[in-house]
Protein backbone atom coordinates (compact mmCIF):
# COMPACT_ATOMS: atom_id res chain seq x y z
CA UNK A 1 0.00 0.00 0.00
CA UNK A 2 1.20 3.24 -1.19
CA UNK A 3 0.34 6.24 1.01
CA UNK A 4 1.51 10.03 0.35
CA UNK A 5 1.30 12.43 2.65
CA UNK A 6 0.61 15.80 1.13
CA UNK A 7 3.68 17.92 2.14
CA UNK A 8 2.92 21.26 1.95
CA UNK A 9 4.49 22.91 5.49
CA UNK A 10 1.57 23.00 7.20
CA UNK A 11 0.59 20.09 9.01
CA UNK A 12 1.62 17.12 12.07
CA UNK A 13 3.25 15.08 9.34
CA UNK A 14 4.46 13.27 12.20
CA UNK A 15 2.11 12.35 13.88
CA UNK A 16 -0.11 10.87 10.88
CA UNK A 17 3.01 9.16 9.73
CA UNK A 18 3.07 7.35 13.33
CA UNK A 19 -0.19 6.57 13.17
CA UNK A 20 0.13 4.66 9.71
CA UNK A 21 3.08 3.14 11.57
CA UNK A 22 1.01 1.22 14.07
CA UNK A 23 -0.45 0.26 11.19
CA UNK A 24 2.15 -1.23 9.49
CA UNK A 25 2.43 1.21 6.81
CA UNK A 26 5.27 3.21 5.90
CA UNK A 27 3.71 6.36 4.49
CA UNK A 28 5.62 9.09 2.97
CA UNK A 29 5.48 12.92 2.59
CA UNK A 30 5.79 14.03 -0.47
CA UNK A 31 4.50 17.52 -3.01
CA UNK A 32 5.98 15.99 -6.17
CA UNK A 33 2.87 16.01 -8.58
CA UNK A 34 4.24 12.77 -10.17
CA UNK A 35 4.37 10.70 -6.53
CA UNK A 36 0.78 12.17 -5.47
CA UNK A 37 -0.69 11.22 -8.78
CA UNK A 38 0.24 7.64 -8.53
CA UNK A 39 -0.03 6.76 -4.90
CA UNK A 40 -3.00 4.40 -3.70
CA UNK A 41 -3.91 6.73 -1.05
CA UNK A 42 -3.64 10.17 0.02
CA UNK A 43 -3.57 12.08 3.49
CA UNK A 44 -4.16 15.95 3.39
CA UNK A 45 -2.97 17.16 6.83
CA UNK A 46 -3.30 20.95 7.98
CA UNK A 47 -2.42 22.09 11.28
CA UNK A 48 -2.71 25.87 11.46
CA UNK A 49 -3.94 29.16 9.88
CA UNK A 50 -5.89 28.63 7.03
CA UNK A 51 -5.11 31.19 4.63
CA UNK A 52 -1.18 30.93 4.99
CA UNK A 53 -2.18 27.44 4.11
CA UNK A 54 -3.93 28.15 1.35
CA UNK A 55 -1.22 30.34 0.29
CA UNK A 56 1.42 27.99 0.50
CA UNK A 57 -0.72 25.19 -1.70
CA UNK A 58 -0.55 27.61 -4.64
CA UNK A 59 2.88 28.34 -4.05
CA UNK A 60 3.52 24.30 -4.75
CA UNK A 61 0.57 24.37 -7.26
CA UNK A 62 -1.13 21.81 -5.47
CA UNK A 63 -3.94 23.43 -5.09
CA UNK A 64 -4.71 22.31 -8.93
CA UNK A 65 -3.52 19.07 -8.61
CA UNK A 66 -5.12 17.79 -5.41
CA UNK A 67 -9.01 18.54 -6.67
CA UNK A 68 -8.13 16.19 -9.72
CA UNK A 69 -6.61 13.43 -7.96
CA UNK A 70 -8.88 10.37 -8.42
CA UNK A 71 -7.54 8.11 -5.63
CA UNK A 72 -9.25 8.03 -1.93
CA UNK A 73 -7.89 11.28 -0.72
CA UNK A 74 -8.67 11.88 3.38
CA UNK A 75 -8.57 15.50 4.61
CA UNK A 76 -7.77 15.83 8.21
CA UNK A 77 -8.79 19.17 10.17
CA UNK A 78 -7.88 22.26 8.30
CA UNK A 79 -7.46 19.87 5.50
CA UNK A 80 -10.46 18.91 4.77
CA UNK A 81 -11.64 22.66 5.99
CA UNK A 82 -9.61 23.82 2.60
CA UNK A 83 -11.18 21.68 0.81
CA UNK A 84 -14.65 23.08 0.93
CA UNK A 85 -15.72 26.75 -0.90
CA UNK A 86 -14.90 28.35 1.07
CA UNK A 87 -13.97 29.25 5.14
CA UNK A 88 -14.09 32.67 7.41
CA UNK A 89 -10.62 32.30 8.59
CA UNK A 90 -8.63 34.64 6.89
CA UNK A 91 -11.83 35.17 4.33
CA UNK A 92 -9.93 32.29 2.15
CA UNK A 93 -11.57 31.16 -0.77
CA UNK A 94 -10.89 26.85 -0.80
CA UNK A 95 -10.44 24.13 -3.13
CA UNK A 96 -14.24 23.90 -3.55
CA UNK A 97 -14.64 20.16 -3.25
CA UNK A 98 -17.09 19.52 -1.06
CA UNK A 99 -20.27 22.35 -1.97
CA UNK A 100 -19.98 24.23 2.24
CA UNK A 101 -19.05 27.03 3.94
CA UNK A 102 -16.47 27.12 6.78
CA UNK A 103 -17.23 28.81 10.29
CA UNK A 104 -16.49 30.56 12.87
CA UNK A 105 -17.83 29.06 16.27
CA UNK A 106 -19.68 32.11 17.83
CA UNK A 107 -19.88 33.15 21.35
CA UNK A 108 -21.50 30.75 23.58
CA UNK A 109 -19.27 27.79 23.89
CA UNK A 110 -14.87 27.74 24.74
CA UNK A 111 -13.09 28.30 21.08
CA UNK A 112 -11.06 26.24 20.30
CA UNK A 113 -13.30 23.74 21.07
CA UNK A 114 -10.77 20.84 22.51
CA UNK A 115 -10.92 17.41 23.23
CA UNK A 116 -13.30 14.36 22.90
CA UNK A 117 -16.69 15.02 21.37
CA UNK A 118 -19.04 11.70 19.57
CA UNK A 119 -19.64 11.55 16.17
CA UNK A 120 -22.73 10.45 14.76
CA UNK A 121 -24.84 10.16 11.84
CA UNK A 122 -22.35 7.82 10.42
CA UNK A 123 -22.65 7.14 6.61
CA UNK A 124 -19.96 6.32 4.98
CA UNK A 125 -17.46 3.20 4.73
CA UNK A 126 -15.02 4.85 6.45
CA UNK A 127 -16.64 4.50 9.82
CA UNK A 128 -17.19 0.39 9.39
CA UNK A 129 -16.90 -0.98 12.58
CA UNK A 130 -17.06 2.29 14.31
CA UNK A 131 -20.23 2.33 16.72
CA UNK A 132 -22.36 5.34 16.19
CA UNK A 133 -21.36 8.37 19.47
CA UNK A 134 -17.84 7.03 19.25
CA UNK A 135 -15.36 9.44 20.90
CA UNK A 136 -12.57 11.36 18.96
CA UNK A 137 -9.90 13.97 19.27
CA UNK A 138 -11.61 17.63 18.10
CA UNK A 139 -9.03 20.45 17.80
CA UNK A 140 -10.43 23.78 16.16
CA UNK A 141 -12.00 26.86 16.45
CA UNK A 142 -14.19 26.64 12.81
CA UNK A 143 -16.40 24.19 11.62
CA UNK A 144 -18.29 23.40 7.96
CA UNK A 145 -21.92 23.58 8.58
CA UNK A 146 -24.30 21.07 8.24
CA UNK A 147 -24.89 20.19 4.47
CA UNK A 148 -25.16 17.49 2.15
CA UNK A 149 -21.44 15.91 1.76
CA UNK A 150 -22.12 15.23 5.29
CA UNK A 151 -21.04 11.54 6.29
CA UNK A 152 -21.12 12.24 10.45
CA UNK A 153 -21.93 15.00 12.55
CA UNK A 154 -20.68 16.46 16.17
CA UNK A 155 -22.22 19.14 18.30
CA UNK A 156 -20.83 21.60 19.64
CA UNK A 157 -23.00 24.72 19.60
CA UNK A 158 -24.57 23.47 16.84
CA UNK A 159 -24.82 20.20 14.84
CA UNK A 160 -22.45 20.58 12.25
CA UNK A 161 -20.18 18.15 9.82
CA UNK A 162 -17.91 16.48 11.66
CA UNK A 163 -16.82 14.30 8.34
CA UNK A 164 -17.29 14.43 4.46
CA UNK A 165 -17.31 13.06 1.62
CA UNK A 166 -17.70 13.45 -2.18
CA UNK A 167 -16.32 11.30 -4.61
CA UNK A 168 -13.45 10.10 -3.68
CA UNK A 169 -12.85 12.69 -1.34
CA UNK A 170 -13.33 12.43 1.99
CA UNK A 171 -12.74 14.70 4.98
CA UNK A 172 -12.83 14.51 8.98
CA UNK A 173 -12.84 17.54 11.24
CA UNK A 174 -11.56 15.09 14.18
CA UNK A 175 -7.90 13.71 14.50
CA UNK A 176 -7.92 10.28 13.98
CA UNK A 177 -4.64 9.63 14.58
CA UNK A 178 -5.07 11.30 18.08
CA UNK A 179 -8.10 9.31 18.31
CA UNK A 180 -6.99 6.11 20.15
CA UNK A 181 -8.07 2.64 18.80
CA UNK A 182 -11.36 4.34 17.25
CA UNK A 183 -9.36 6.67 15.33
CA UNK A 184 -6.74 3.71 14.15
CA UNK A 185 -9.69 1.73 12.72
CA UNK A 186 -10.71 4.79 10.86
CA UNK A 187 -7.19 5.19 9.20
CA UNK A 188 -7.82 1.32 8.92
CA UNK A 189 -10.74 1.92 7.34
CA UNK A 190 -9.54 4.53 4.92
CA UNK A 191 -6.32 2.22 3.47
CA UNK A 192 -9.30 -0.72 2.86
CA UNK A 193 -11.50 1.96 0.68
CA UNK B 1 -21.13 15.96 23.76
CA UNK B 2 -17.33 17.54 24.62
CA UNK B 3 -16.28 15.76 27.13
CA UNK B 4 -14.35 16.81 30.65
CA UNK B 5 -10.44 15.88 29.73
CA UNK B 6 -8.56 13.83 32.72
CA UNK B 7 -4.55 14.03 32.18
CA UNK B 8 -2.27 12.58 34.05
CA UNK B 9 1.37 14.72 34.36
CA UNK B 10 4.62 13.18 34.62
CA UNK B 11 7.74 14.42 35.52
CA UNK B 12 10.92 13.75 33.99
CA UNK B 13 14.44 13.91 34.02
CA UNK B 14 16.82 13.06 31.67
CA UNK B 15 14.74 10.88 29.96
CA UNK B 16 13.05 8.99 33.15
CA UNK B 17 9.80 9.67 34.87
CA UNK B 18 10.56 10.89 38.50
CA UNK B 19 8.78 12.00 42.05
CA UNK B 20 7.91 7.98 42.30
CA UNK B 21 5.95 5.94 39.99
CA UNK B 22 3.91 2.63 41.74
CA UNK B 23 2.70 0.23 38.85
CA UNK B 24 3.17 -3.49 39.88
CA UNK B 25 2.63 -4.76 36.36
CA UNK B 26 5.36 -2.43 34.53
CA UNK B 27 8.40 -3.82 33.75
CA UNK B 28 9.79 -0.43 34.22
CA UNK B 29 8.32 2.10 36.32
CA UNK B 30 10.76 4.82 35.25
CA UNK B 31 10.26 4.62 31.46
CA UNK B 32 7.75 7.13 30.23
CA UNK B 33 6.72 5.71 27.06
CA UNK B 34 5.61 2.81 29.48
CA UNK B 35 3.79 4.71 31.90
CA UNK B 36 2.36 6.81 28.73
CA UNK B 37 0.84 3.48 26.88
CA UNK B 38 -0.84 1.98 30.33
CA UNK B 39 -2.60 5.68 30.70
CA UNK B 40 -3.46 5.56 27.46
CA UNK B 41 -4.76 2.05 27.45
CA UNK B 42 -6.97 2.98 31.00
CA UNK B 43 -8.77 6.19 29.90
CA UNK B 44 -6.44 8.63 30.60
CA UNK B 45 -7.59 11.67 27.79
CA UNK B 46 -4.55 13.13 27.03
CA UNK B 47 -0.82 13.54 28.82
CA UNK B 48 1.49 15.89 30.05
CA UNK B 49 5.10 15.30 29.89
CA UNK B 50 7.26 17.85 32.39
CA UNK B 51 11.30 18.07 31.52
CA UNK B 52 12.76 18.98 34.64
CA UNK B 53 15.95 18.02 32.85
CA UNK B 54 18.36 21.07 33.92
CA UNK B 55 21.25 19.84 31.39
CA UNK B 56 22.06 20.39 27.71
CA UNK B 57 22.36 16.65 27.41
CA UNK B 58 18.80 16.49 29.41
CA UNK B 59 16.91 18.33 26.91
CA UNK B 60 18.33 16.22 23.38
CA UNK B 61 17.08 13.08 25.64
CA UNK B 62 13.82 14.76 25.57
CA UNK B 63 13.61 15.13 22.09
CA UNK B 64 14.33 11.55 21.49
CA UNK B 65 11.73 11.23 24.68
CA UNK B 66 9.18 12.58 23.02
CA UNK B 67 9.66 10.87 18.96
CA UNK B 68 9.52 7.64 21.29
CA UNK B 69 6.14 8.88 22.66
CA UNK B 70 4.60 10.16 19.51
CA UNK B 71 5.18 6.43 17.98
CA UNK B 72 3.57 4.43 20.77
CA UNK B 73 1.07 6.65 22.07
CA UNK B 74 -2.04 7.26 19.74
CA UNK B 75 -3.85 10.14 22.35
CA UNK B 76 -2.77 13.83 22.24
CA UNK B 77 0.04 14.90 24.62
CA UNK B 78 2.09 18.32 25.87
CA UNK B 79 5.34 18.67 26.35
CA UNK B 80 6.67 21.21 28.81
CA UNK B 81 9.70 23.06 31.05
CA UNK B 82 12.02 24.95 29.65
CA UNK B 83 11.08 25.85 26.31
CA UNK B 84 11.62 29.59 25.52
CA UNK B 85 12.10 30.11 21.93
CA UNK B 86 10.34 29.63 18.29
CA UNK B 87 13.05 26.16 17.95
CA UNK B 88 12.56 24.61 20.83
CA UNK B 89 8.85 24.55 19.96
CA UNK B 90 9.66 23.78 16.27
CA UNK B 91 12.03 20.96 17.46
CA UNK B 92 9.46 18.98 20.02
CA UNK B 93 6.23 19.66 17.58
CA UNK B 94 8.95 18.39 14.60
CA UNK B 95 9.47 15.25 17.59
CA UNK B 96 5.54 14.26 17.61
CA UNK B 97 4.61 16.59 20.55
CA UNK B 98 1.08 18.22 19.94
CA UNK B 99 1.25 20.62 21.95
CA UNK B 100 3.61 22.71 23.97
CA UNK B 101 3.15 24.03 27.47
CA UNK B 102 5.12 27.38 28.07
CA UNK B 103 5.65 29.00 31.45
CA UNK B 104 8.41 31.34 32.84
CA UNK B 105 9.57 32.38 29.51
CA UNK B 106 6.14 33.17 28.18
CA UNK B 107 6.21 35.98 31.81
CA UNK B 108 9.80 36.90 30.07
CA UNK B 109 8.84 37.96 26.96
CA UNK B 110 5.16 38.02 26.23
CA UNK B 111 5.28 38.42 22.26
CA UNK B 112 6.48 34.93 22.43
CA UNK B 113 3.27 33.89 22.72
CA UNK B 114 2.13 35.61 19.62
CA UNK B 115 4.68 34.12 17.56
CA UNK B 116 4.01 30.74 18.55
CA UNK B 117 0.40 31.25 17.94
CA UNK B 118 1.03 32.70 14.55
CA UNK B 119 3.53 30.06 13.29
CA UNK B 120 1.87 26.70 15.15
CA UNK B 121 -1.45 27.86 15.78
CA UNK B 122 -3.10 28.47 19.02
CA UNK B 123 -4.12 25.19 19.50
CA UNK B 124 -0.62 23.93 20.14
CA UNK B 125 0.40 26.79 22.53
CA UNK B 126 -0.62 26.02 26.31
CA UNK B 127 -0.09 28.77 28.95
CA UNK B 128 0.88 27.28 32.00
CA UNK B 129 0.09 30.07 34.74
CA UNK B 130 1.51 28.96 38.53
CA UNK B 131 -0.28 31.64 41.15
CA UNK B 132 -0.74 31.92 45.13
CA UNK B 133 -2.72 33.42 46.97
CA UNK B 134 -1.64 35.75 49.14
CA UNK B 135 -4.01 38.22 51.25
CA UNK B 136 -6.66 37.34 49.18
CA UNK B 137 -4.23 38.60 45.93
CA UNK B 138 -3.69 35.45 43.12
CA UNK B 139 -0.11 36.58 42.53
CA UNK B 140 1.72 34.93 39.30
CA UNK B 141 5.07 33.19 39.99
CA UNK B 142 8.59 32.65 38.34
CA UNK B 143 10.64 29.79 37.94
CA UNK B 144 8.24 26.85 39.32
CA UNK B 145 6.68 28.77 41.42
CA UNK B 146 10.11 29.97 43.27
CA UNK B 147 9.81 33.75 42.20
CA UNK B 148 7.01 36.03 42.64
CA UNK B 149 6.13 38.77 39.84
CA UNK B 150 3.89 41.90 40.20
CA UNK B 151 1.63 39.99 38.09
CA UNK B 152 -2.43 39.29 39.36
CA UNK B 153 -3.45 35.57 37.86
CA UNK B 154 -6.69 37.02 36.48
CA UNK B 155 -4.90 40.13 34.35
CA UNK B 156 -2.13 37.85 33.04
CA UNK B 157 -4.59 35.16 31.83
CA UNK B 158 -6.71 37.63 30.01
CA UNK B 159 -3.65 38.86 28.08
CA UNK B 160 -2.13 35.02 27.31
CA UNK B 161 -5.73 34.50 26.12
CA UNK B 162 -5.45 37.58 24.05
CA UNK B 163 -2.08 36.97 22.27
CA UNK B 164 -3.18 33.82 21.48
CA UNK B 165 -3.11 30.81 24.06
CA UNK B 166 -5.32 28.13 23.38
CA UNK B 167 -5.55 26.61 27.11
CA UNK B 168 -4.86 27.70 30.00
CA UNK B 169 -3.01 25.47 32.66
CA UNK B 170 -3.67 26.98 36.03
CA UNK B 171 -1.82 25.36 38.91
CA UNK B 172 -2.89 26.68 42.50
CA UNK B 173 0.55 26.67 44.54
CA UNK B 174 -1.49 26.85 47.32
CA UNK B 175 -3.38 23.83 46.56
CA UNK B 176 -0.46 22.02 44.60
CA UNK B 177 0.33 18.55 47.01
CA UNK B 178 -1.92 19.15 49.44
CA UNK B 179 -4.59 16.64 48.26
CA UNK B 180 -7.44 18.89 49.46
CA UNK B 181 -9.11 19.81 46.59
CA UNK B 182 -8.65 22.23 43.38
CA UNK B 183 -8.83 25.99 43.93
CA UNK B 184 -12.16 26.09 42.77
CA UNK B 185 -13.52 29.84 43.57
CA UNK B 186 -10.46 30.70 41.02
CA UNK B 187 -11.03 28.41 38.14
CA UNK B 188 -14.48 29.40 37.92
CA UNK B 189 -13.19 33.32 37.50
CA UNK B 190 -11.16 32.10 34.85
CA UNK B 191 -13.51 30.18 33.10
CA UNK B 192 -16.28 32.98 33.36
CA UNK B 193 -13.78 35.70 32.19
CA UNK B 194 -12.20 33.66 29.40
CA UNK B 195 -13.52 31.88 26.50
CA UNK B 196 -10.71 29.59 26.16
CA UNK B 197 -10.27 26.16 28.04
CA UNK B 198 -8.98 25.76 30.95
CA UNK B 199 -6.86 22.92 32.71
CA UNK B 200 -7.23 22.92 36.34
CA UNK B 201 -3.94 21.91 38.10
CA UNK B 202 -2.98 21.46 41.89
CA UNK B 203 -4.62 19.69 45.05
CA UNK B 204 -6.71 16.69 43.67
CA UNK B 205 -6.45 13.76 46.45
CA UNK B 206 -9.69 11.98 45.52
CA UNK B 207 -12.85 11.81 43.14
CA UNK B 208 -14.93 14.09 44.62
CA UNK B 209 -12.49 16.69 44.19
CA UNK B 210 -12.53 16.01 40.01
CA UNK B 211 -16.50 16.38 40.56
CA UNK B 212 -15.89 19.63 42.06
CA UNK B 213 -13.49 20.91 39.83
CA UNK B 214 -15.56 20.52 36.77
CA UNK B 215 -19.14 21.55 38.82
CA UNK B 216 -17.50 24.26 41.23
CA UNK B 217 -14.61 25.12 39.24
CA UNK B 218 -16.06 24.93 35.83
CA UNK B 219 -12.67 23.29 34.77
CA UNK B 220 -12.37 21.57 31.21
CA UNK B 221 -9.84 19.64 32.28
CA UNK B 222 -7.96 18.47 35.03
CA UNK B 223 -4.73 17.29 35.65
CA UNK B 224 -3.59 14.97 38.22
CA UNK B 225 0.47 13.00 39.40
CA UNK B 226 0.37 11.25 42.69
CA UNK B 227 -2.83 10.00 43.16
CA UNK B 228 -2.51 8.66 39.55
CA UNK B 229 0.91 7.26 39.55
CA UNK B 230 0.50 5.54 42.98
CA UNK B 231 -3.10 4.30 42.05
CA UNK B 232 -4.91 6.17 44.57
CA UNK B 233 -7.29 6.82 41.81
CA UNK B 234 -7.80 4.68 38.75
CA UNK B 235 -8.69 6.85 36.08
CA UNK B 236 -11.90 4.58 35.06
CA UNK B 237 -13.35 4.31 38.25
CA UNK B 238 -13.32 8.50 38.23
CA UNK B 239 -14.85 8.44 35.15
CA UNK B 240 -17.43 6.20 36.31
CA UNK B 241 -18.39 8.23 39.93
CA UNK B 242 -18.19 11.62 37.65
CA UNK B 243 -20.10 9.69 34.88
CA UNK B 244 -23.09 9.08 38.33
CA UNK B 245 -22.55 12.94 38.79
CA UNK B 246 -23.81 13.88 35.31
CA UNK B 247 -20.50 14.90 34.56
CA UNK B 248 -19.83 14.10 30.29
CA UNK B 249 -16.67 11.67 30.25
CA UNK B 250 -15.39 9.95 27.15
CA UNK B 251 -14.99 5.73 28.03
Amino acid sequence: MNVVIVDYGAGNIKSIQFAFKRLGVDAVHSRNIEILKTADKIIFPGVGEASSAMTMLKESGLDQVIPELKQPVLGICLGMQLMCNYTEEGNTKGLEIFDVDVKRFKTGVKVPQMGWNTITDLKSDLFKNIKDLEFMYFVHSYYAAYCEAMIATANYEYLYASALKKDNFYGVQFHPEKSSVAGEQILKNFLEL
Amino acid sequence: MLTKRIIPCLDIKNGRTVKGVNFVELRDAGDPVELARRYAKFGADELVFLDISATIEGRKTMRNMVANIAQHINIPFTVGGGISSIADVDDLLHCGADKVSINSSAIKRPDLINELSDKFGNQCVVIAIDAKQIEGEWTVHLAGGTIPTQMNLFDWAEEVEGRGAGEILFTSMNNDGTKTGFANDALAKLSETLNIPIIASGGAGNAQHFIDVFKEGKADAAIAASVFHFGEIEILDLKKELKNNNIEVRF
